[in-house]
This record gives C-alpha cells, sequence and structure tokens, in this order.
C-alpha cells in the first residue's frame, strides 16, 4: 500500500526542548481529497496531535511525511510553503484589518497573482465577499471562522488544518461550516481537523482518529467509529 | 470689531500654536505608537533619538550654510533632513541590531525592552552631549515669517495682530504629508498591510510568512523618519536644546496613550488633544476676554488656570483620566 | 565563585576603592579623604534610594520612574520642618491657603462621591464637571490671595511660608535636630504622594505605571519650582540648619583643635573630615536599620508572599491574595524609603535647589544602580548604589584622561582636541547606558543575583 498523503507516522514528543510528552506513537494521516477527523476526551492531546503534524512541538520519534516527502525538520512556515494550510483554534484572523485585506496576507507569500484565489473563497464564501470591506474583527464567530479558513485557503494548499473550527459557533453555523469544509475537500484538498462535536465531526468524515491520553485508541472511517459501540459508549454519550 | 480681535486673538495665542505643537506631538507619537505596535514595547530613548536626529540635520545644515547652500525663504534645515534621516535610520537600525534584537529572540518581556530602551536613553543622550553639547543651538533661517503681525494689522486694520511663522506653516504642511503618506504606506501597500498584520497578530503573521525581521527593519526606518522630522520641526519652532528633547517623552507618550497605544489615528488625535489642552489651559485669556466681556466683567488677573510650568500636569492629568476612565485610549488600541 | 564570597569580595572591592580616593592621588583618584567622604555620604543616600526602588522592583515586580518626585518630596519636608516660620508669613496668607487646599480637596472628593452615589449618566457627568470646575475657580479665589500675601513678605530673602524650627529667624540654626526629624517627614510626604498615584495607576499595565510615575515627577518638581510660597522656587532655600557641628565652630573649640594636633593634621582639613564622618556615620546608622529591616521583611511571610505575586501574578490572585493592595502597600513604602533618602540629601546639601533635580540623575540613575547591584537582593541595590554612585563621580576624571590618551597625538589647540577635552564630562551619561546595557544583557541578574 502507498504511503498516504500527508501522514503523521508514530509521533511522540511534547512541547519545548524537555517538557514531558504528550503524544505517544501517534499516527495520523489523510488521502487526498479525504476528510479526516481527530476526536477524543478533553486533554487526549487532539490539538497537540495536529499541531505535531504541522511542527509547532519537537518529536522525538516519528516522522512527518507530505506527498512522500519526509518534512520532519521543517519549520511551520517552511511547511506553509509546502502546501499546508493551518487554521488555529483562537487568534485565526487579523481583526483590525478587512476581510480582504486578510486574505491577502494569507497568500502573502506568493508571487503571482492572488486575485484569481481571492475571487475563488468569495465564491465558496459568498457572505464574505459582502463583508470584504469590513474589519474582520467586528464580524459573527461564524463568518469569522469562515474568514479564518478562507485566509489559510490563499496560499492554495493541498492539505488544510482546522483546529476546532467549531469552537464557540451556534449549531446552525456548525451545519453551515461542515457544508463548507466538504466544499473545500470536494476540490481535492485533503482536510485534517480536530473537532469536540465528534458526532456531526465523523458524520463528515472519510477516516476519525479517536485519540486518548496521547496515543491512538481507535481508528476507522468515520461510519465504522460511529457504528463501534466502545467509542459511542466512551466518546459519543451512547 | 472687538468680535473679530478676539477671534484674531485666538488664533493668533491659542490656535496656531496649539495646531503646530499638536503636529510635532502626533509625529512624535506616531513613532512611540508604531514602536508599540510592532515591538511591543515603550521606548524610553524616544525624546533622545529624536534629539539625535535633530542633532545631525543640524551639524549637516551648519556645513550646507558654511558653503552657501540655501533655498530661501525655506530654512536650510529642509534641505539636510534626508541626511539625518538617514543618520538616525542608521543609528536606530544599529541599536536593535546590538540591543533589542537579542531581546526578541529569548522573547524577553516588554519591562526589559524597556529597561534596555533606557540604556540605549542614556547613550543617545551622552552622545548628542557629547557632540553638540548641552546648549541652546540655533539653526534656523530663511524668512520667519510667513506673515508678520504688524502687516497683518496694517492689512486688515483690526488691534490685534497675527503672525504665522515660517516653521509653523512647515510643521502644519509636513503633518499633513507625512500623515497622509503613511496611512497611504499602512493601507495599501504589502509591506504597510504585512506591518499591520504584524502588529495585529503577530503569530498569524508568522504563520502567513510573514518576516518578522523585515516588519521591524522597516519599522525602524519609519520610525527614525518621523523622529528626525519631529525632532527637527520642534527645533525650527522652538530652538534646539537636548534637555527639552528628554521632556518631551511625558507628553508624547501622553499623546501615544490617550489615543490607543498602536493605533496610528489615535496617536495623531491624542496629539491634538494634549497640545490644545497644554496651550489652552496655561494661556491668559484676559485678551480674549476683554474683547468679548462687557467692561464690569473684565477679569482682574491675567484668567489664567494654570502656570505655563505646570503643562506637564496638564498631559498627566489628561492621561490619568483616560487611563482611569477608558484604558485602551480614546481610538481602540491595544490592551495587553 | 560562590555568592557567600562573592557578595564581601565586592563590598571589600568597594572599600578599597574609597580608601585608594582617600590616600593616593594615583591616576584619577584625589587622595584628598575629603572628596573620599563627599563621595562615600551620597553613594549612602543613592544606596538607601535602591534599596526603596529594590523594594518596588525587586520585591514586586512595580517599575517605579518617578523616583526624582518623591526624592524632591523629602526635600522639600527638610525644609517644611528645619526652617523657621516666616513672621507673619502665616497671619498674612497662611489661613487662606489652608483654607484653599481644604476647598480644593474638598471639590475633589465632592466629585469622586458624585460619580459614586448617582447612577451613570449625563446629568452625573455634568454636575461633576460642574462641581469641578466651581471648585477650581473658589480653589484660586482663595488661594491665590494667600500665595501673593506670603509671596510679598520680604521676597528676596524669604516669601514663604518656612517651617516648624522653634528657634526663630535668629536663632534657628541651633536646633538642628530638627532636620533629623524631617527626615520622617519626608518619607511620609512621598508615602502621601506614591498612595495617590499607586491609587490610580497600580492594577494597570506595567509600562502605564512607568508612564504616570514619571509624570508624577515632573508635576512635583514643576509644583516646587513654580509655588514660591511653599520653599520660594527656583530662588532656593539655602542656610538649613544641619545635625551635626559647623566647621568654624569646630575650628574655633580648643579641645578640637588639640585632638586635630594628635591626628597630625591641620585644623580646617580635621573640621571637614570631622562634620563628613559624622553625615557618614548619621547615614550608614539608617542604611543599617533599613538594611535590616529590608532583609527581615524579606524572609518574613509578607516579603515571600510579594515575590509570589511577582512571580506570577495570577496565580496568587486565584489563591485569594489582593494583589493590588499589597503593589499599593509596596509601592508606598519603597517611595516613602526614596523620599526619606531625599531629605537625608538635601540636609547633606545643606540648601534646597528644585532647578538641580533632573530625572536622568535621581531616577534613571538609581535604576542603573538597582539593575547593576542585582534587583530583588537588598545587599545588591546596596552595592549598586555604591559603586554606580562612585564611578558616577569618577567616570569624569576618567573621561578626561581618556581623552589626554586619545588626544595626546594630536596638535595643541586644534578644534577637534578642545572639544574632546571639554566634552569629556559628557561621558557621564554614555558609560552610565553602557554599563546598563552590559549588565542587562549578560548578567541580568546583577552583581550580587537574588538567592
Amino acid at each position: 500500500m502507498a504511503d498516504p498523503f500527508l501522514i503523521g507516522d508514530g509521533m511522540t514528543g511534547g512541547y519545548g526542548k524537555n517538557g514531558p510528552d504528550i503524544l505517544h506513537d501517534c499516527t495520523i494521516s489523510v488521502e487526498k481529497g479525504e476528510i479526516a477527523v481527530i476526536v477524543g476526551p478533553n486533554g487526549a492531546g487532539k490539538s497537540t496531535g495536529m499541531k505535531a503534524v504541522f511542527g509547532m512541538l519537537n518529536l522525538r520519534q516519528g516522522s512527518v511525511k507530505l506527498g512522500g516527502e519526509d518534512i520532519t525538520k521543517l519549520s511551520p512556515q517552511a511547511r506553509v510553503r509546502k502546501g499546508m494550510g493551518f487554521v488555529p483554534q483562537t487568534h485565526n484572523i487579523f481583526g483590525s484589518m478587512s476581510v480582504e485585506e486578510n486574505l491577502e496576507m494569507g497568500g502573502f507569500i506568493r508571487t503571482d497573482d492572488i486575485s484569481e484565489t481571492i475571487e475563488q473563497v468569495y465564491e465558496l464564501f459568498p457572505i464574505l465577499r459582502e463583508k470584504r470591506l469590513q474589519a474582520a474583527g467586528e464580524l459573527s464567530g461564524g463568518q469569522r471562522q469562515q474568514v479564518a479558513v478562507g485566509r489559510a485557503l490563499m496560499t492554495k494548499p493541498s492539505v488544510l488544518m482546522l483546529d476546532e473550527p467549531t469552537a464557540g459557533v451556534s449549531p446552525i453555523v456548525m451545519d453551515e461550516l461542515f457544508d463548507r469544509i466538504i466544499e473545500v475537500a470536494r476540490t481535492g484538498i485533503s482536510i485534517l481537523m480536530v473537532e469536540q462535536n465528534a458526532r456531526q465531526a465523523l458524520e463528515i468524515a472519510d477516516k476519525g482518529y479517536v485519540l486518548v491520553q496521547g496515543a491512538n485508541a481507535h481508528t476507522g472511517t468515520g461510519k465504522e467509529l460511529l457504528a463501534d459501540p466502545e467509542v459511542r459508549q466512551s466518546f459519543l454519550g451512547g | 470689531m472687538d468680535f473679530l480681535n478676539a477671534i484674531v486673538a485666538l488664533a493668533n495665542f491659542v490656535l496656531i500654536p496649539a495646531i503646530s505643537y499638536g503636529s510635532q506631538l502626533a509625529i512624535g507619537a506616531l513613532g512611540v505608537t508604531l514602536i508599540y505596535g510592532i515591538l511591543r514595547f515603550s521606548n524610553f530613548a524616544h525624546g533622545d533619538s529624536m534629539a539625535f536626529g535633530a542633532m545631525v540635520t543640524i551639524l549637516v545644515t551648519w556645513w550646507m550654510q558654511s558653503l552657501g547652500v540655501s533655498i530661501h525663504p525655506l530654512p536650510t534645515a529642509l534641505l539636510a533632513l534626508p541626511f539625518g534621516i538617514a543618520a538616525t535610520s542608521l543609528m536606530v537600525l544599529t541599536t536593535d541590531r546590538v540591543v533589542y534584537r537579542f531581546y526578541r529572540r529569548v522573547k524577553a518581556k516588554p519591562i526589559v525592552f524597556v529597561m534596555a530602551s533606557i540604556g540605549v536613553m542614556f547613550i543617545m543622550n551622552g552622545i548628542v552631549r557629547f557632540i553638540i553639547g548641552p546648549g541652546d543651538q540655533r539653526f534656523a533661517d530663511g524668512a520667519r515669517f510667513i506673515m508678520k503681525a504688524r502687516d497683518f494689522k496694517e492689512m486688515t486694520g483690526l488691534r490685534e495682530g497675527l503672525a504665522f511663522k515660517t516653521s509653523q506653516g512647515i510643521t502644519i504642511i509636513a503633518a499633513v504629508l507625512i500623515v497622509a503618506l503613511l496611512f497611504w504606506f499602512l493601507n495599501h501597500t504589502r509591506t504597510g498591510k504585512s506591518m499591520r498584520a504584524f502588529s495585529d497578530n503577530e503569530d498569524l503573521a508568522l504563520l502567513s510568512g510573514i518576516n518578522p525581521e523585515r516588519v521591524v527593519m522597516v519599522t525602524w526606518i519609519i520610525v527614525a523618519a518621523l523622529i528626525t522630522i519631529a525632532g527637527v520641526l520642534y527645533g525650527l519652532d522652538k530652538s534646539f536644546k537636548p534637555f527639552t528633547y528628554f521632556q518631551l517623552l511625558l507628553p508624547i507618550f501622553a499623546s501615544a496613550i490617550v489615543g490607543g497605544l498602536g493605533n496610528p489615528l489615535g496617536a495623531i488625535a491624542g496629539g491634538f488633544v494634549i497640545a490644545f489642552s497644554e496651550v489652552t489651559v496655561t494661556y491668559a485669556w484676559k485678551k480674549i476676554a476683554v474683547y468679548l466681556l462687557p467692561d464690569a466683567l473684565e477679569p482682574s488677573g491675567l484668567a489664567q488656570l494654570l502656570s505655563t510650568d505646570y503643562k506637564f500636569a496638564v498631559s498627566f492629568v489628561i492621561l490619568i483620566v483616560v487611563l482611569l476612565f477608558k484604558p485602551t485610549g480614546l481610538f481602540k488600541g491595544q490592551s495587553v | 565563585m560562590t555568592q557567600n564570597i562573592r557578595t564581601p569580595l565586592l563590598f571589600a572591592i568597594m572599600a578599597v576603592l574609597f580608601i585608594l580616593e582617600g590616600s593616593t592621588n594615583f591616576w584619577v583618584f584625589s587622595g584628598s579623604w575629603n572628596t573620599s567622604l563627599a563621595i562615600l555620604n551620597m553613594a549612602l543616600i543613592s544606596a538607601i534610594m535602591a534599596l526603596g526602588v529594590n523594594l518596588q522592583w525587586g520585591y514586586a515586580g512595580l517599575f517605579n520612574v518617578g523616583v526624582m518626585g518623591f526624592v524632591a518630596l523629602g526635600g522639600l519636608a527638610t525644609v517644611l520642618i528645619s526652617m523657621p516660620a516666616t513672621p507673619g508669613a502665616w497671619s498674612a496668607g497662611g489661613l487662606r491657603i489652608v483654607l484653599g487646599i481644604i476647598v480644593g480637596v474638598g471639590t475633589i472628593l465632592g466629585a469622586v462621591q458624585i460619580r459614586k452615589k448617582m447612577s451613570p449618566g449625563r446629568n452625573r457627568g455634568l454636575l461633576m464637571i460642574a462641581l469641578l470646575v466651581l471648585g477650581f475657580f473658589a480653589f484660586r479665589y482663595v488661594f491665590d490671595a494667600g500665595v501673593e500675601a506670603i509671596e510679598a513678605i520680604n521676597p528676596a530673602q524669604t516669601g514663604n511660608l518656612g517651617g516648624l524650627n522653634p528657634g526663630g529667624p535668629e536663632n534657628y540654626k541651633a536646633h538642628g535636630y530638627m532636620t533629623l526629624l524631617a527626615w520622617p517627614v519626608g518619607g511620609l510626604f512621598a508615602a502621601g504622594a506614591a498612595w495617590i498615584v499607586g491609587k490610580t495607576a497600580l492594577g494597570l499595565r506595567s509600562d502605564y505605571l512607568a508612564i504616570a510615575t514619571l509624570g508624577i515627577a515632573e508635576i512635583i518638581l514643576a509644583m516646587m519650582k513654580n509655588e514660591d510660597w511653599l520653599a520660594r522656587g527656583v530662588k532656593n532655600v539655602v542656610g538649613l540648619p544641619r545635625p551635626v557641628p559647623y566647621e568654624v565652630d569646630l575650628q574655633k573649640s580648643a579641645e578640637f583643635a588639640a585632638r586635630a594636633e594628635a591626628w597630625g593634621t591641620d585644623v580646617t582639613t580635621a573640621s571637614t573630615i570631622a562634620v563628613k564622618l559624622s553625615y557618614g556615620l548619621l547615614f550608614t546608622a539608617v542604611l543599617v536599620v533599613l538594611l535590616v529591616l529590608a532583609q527581615l521583611s524579606l524572609k518574613s511571610p509578607w516579603g515571600r508572599m510579594m515575590r509570589a505575586i511577582r512571580d506570577n501574578e495570577v496565580a496568587a490572585r486565584a489563591m485569594g491574595k489582593n494583589v493590588t493592595k499589597r503593589h499599593l502597600q509596596i509601592f508606598v513604602l519603597g517611595s516613602a524609603i526614596c523620599g526619606l533618602a531625599g531629605a537625608m540629601m538635601t540636609t547633606l546639601d545643606g540648601q534646597l535647589t528644585p532647578n538641580s533635580y533632573q530625572p536622568l540623575r535621581f531616577t534613571f540613575l538609581i535604576w542603573v544602580m538597582v539593575i547593576v547591584g542585582g534587583s530583588g537582593n537588598n545587599f545588591g541595590a546596596v552595592l549598586g548604589g555604591l559603586m554606580i554612585w562612585f564611578f558616577w563621580i569618577k567616570v569624569e576624571p576618567i573621561g578626561n584622561w581618556l581623552m589626554m590618551v586619545v588626544t595626546s597625538g594630536m596638535e595643541d589647540g586644534s578644534g577637534l582636541k578642545t572639544h574632546l577635552l571639554n566634552s569629556a564630562a559628557h561621558m557621564r551619561l554614555f558609560s552610565m547606558g553602557i554599563i546598563l546595557l552590559l549588565v542587562l544583557r549578560f548578567s541580568p541578574r546583577g552583581l550580587v543575583p537574588e538567592r
């Protein structure tokens, strides 16, 4: 079997040089154009797992590969250039800048014309076109998340990583955000996301990872995990 | 007629001086606010760096004057200004490289940066006094007035004169130009936007591939230009004396904070708020009251709210009131 | 090298430097005990100021750049306590001044009450503004007449209220102990000002406190320069009484002359040294008492709590500590020590000259002392005070010497040479900046780090 498009393989490590290990032999991967979701109880290392894939912590063991290329040693900034887009959980927009400027800053590293990509983002998130001259910080929670995703899409990434994109938004907005995320995946971009709302997230996921204490507890397709009685019992509330 | 006289006196003694002083403060506060927004500390060396910029410009001015270079009726200092800006840029970039960059690397607390800026302040102070001395320096030349009080009186037949100094005219024009240019730069160029992005959300800016060292470098160069211009304008308008530049620190800080630290628009508004308060509170209003009030009500004293020595108290009180009631300033600044 | 050896060693080096200053005129040393003791006396006062700043910064992490203002207030206290009352001043305008101040304070208190009692809205704002404006004019009306009356009394010599010295204008110098009384009062003055600043600016961000204190220092100084009725403003007050004997009196005393002869020095030199020594002993006594108190407090539960707050304010707050109140406490205490030192300094100078207060010298130099000595360590602050003051004085001769060396190859009378030689004095600020930056960069915890 060929390597998955993006894989964090057997990752062990923690924050800082001598911080305690948070991840223990944890493996996370996503195929091209698919949606992979990381779920698990509080403090299970979900976000840490994703940050490890993005290069934000020191790995003692394991490797990260993107499209077959080993990128374990690269900084997050370098990974962005390699085609990874990251949307942090909080502080993920430039609040004092307009929506359009947020998108421009998202495409800062590009030297070619970015107007076409901005147009694509507007097509994906029509509300942003309407609000493009408004300060991003003045938008509603759901709209801000759209700005954040749009900003990350500006580098035309091959993988988009989302850290709890639906934290703090209403259920209706959450559904809409998930719809948009599916749309993004249909354009061929792989999605790796961490979610609190495990049930809804697994419903749209091609692949799901349940992490417990920094290690893989269950892995499978979204449907398999939703059907797994043990997973249902412990994480999905019956 | 009395009413017109009162208006002219108001313009002559309050409006024009306050507008030109406000412009100088605004340009100075823009520098403080930019450093705060990008490098995230209050730069105590600001006043003395201003003195440095003004000093270099003065030295070049003297040299030009000795060569007979002149752009009469404008002051020669304007011609020397680019040299001053260049030297000051070099100076601030050197201090950044030698002093501040290390603390950025180790992610030191803001207060450590402030301490370091105090060290830089001492050094600047020493250098300026070492080179040009602690005394008053004159370097203004060209026409002193755009409009002389006497000419105005003859022209209008009013009792009150309206004097408009060249330095005040230049200050106001320069302030408008600088503010327009700076805002155009910040809002419409890629580098300017990246500076705003960096100031707004450093982590995300790094994630977006914005090079922090480049942002910092551009910021210092802009700050160098701003402080040199503010320093020279203040020197042309009043006089150049190293110690007064140190004292400008308080009203400049007050302007930046009152406007909202990190917010350029706020810095400008803050500069004018402080300048107008200082001038109106310390002005002897008797002259104007005499024109406006009936004889019976004429004030017996000078009708001065506070002696001019208390002008620092004015900026301070405004500062305290704003801090207590609106800690992020009039315009929303950062309140980290 | 362990700190147990290092601290005494550094103090010993300082002692050697002071001895060299007194005993040899080699290199930049003057070889005069008189000079050495003069430097030492100011160094002791500086050490006390550094102790006060260290209390605020080292214990609590409060960034006070208004040291100059508190020091100046101490000086003011010396005048208001140790000078004699100006005859007729109190009856001429004293009452009006007191009344004016009552009106002023009453106005502010009234405005605060309105703000507290009334519900927010336009009415409250208008009423507050109306009260403040009316109060201001009432204050000026009552106050200004008093000021005018007092300043009219013999303006060439007094023109101020004067102090509390019971000796009267003729005999006040006999009551030199009044200056000692002024020292704690200086501390009280500074504490009062610090309380007002702390009440408003503590709890805000650290650099806001810095700017607020910078401002209050400028205001205190503006007041001292401007309010002639208080301490003659820029006309200065000279001839303050002394807690120690006068040189001339010593020279007249046969007993002292005999003792001077026994020491093998002439009477004049002996008398100046004796006076300086007495000051030195007084200052050392104060310094030792404060140092002991500071050390005791550092080791007390109170001191531990302070450092806990400094190191993690959030955690301390979560544990139910009233951080703002503790900060206010220590801010007031530290400023009081600066005020005390200010009163001592004015006593040593024998005069109050508001124009001589410069922020670089009285605020930022003290900071250099604390940082170089070792913030958080009282011995460090004292060492920093002694050391930096010694260098502050000696940088000038060192600078001169350096310039002589640099310019020795140059032609006599050349413009550059003259300029360099004349500007050597400004090496002071420059070298202090270099020292501060070097310590901050390479030894951020100072020469004697906190344990």
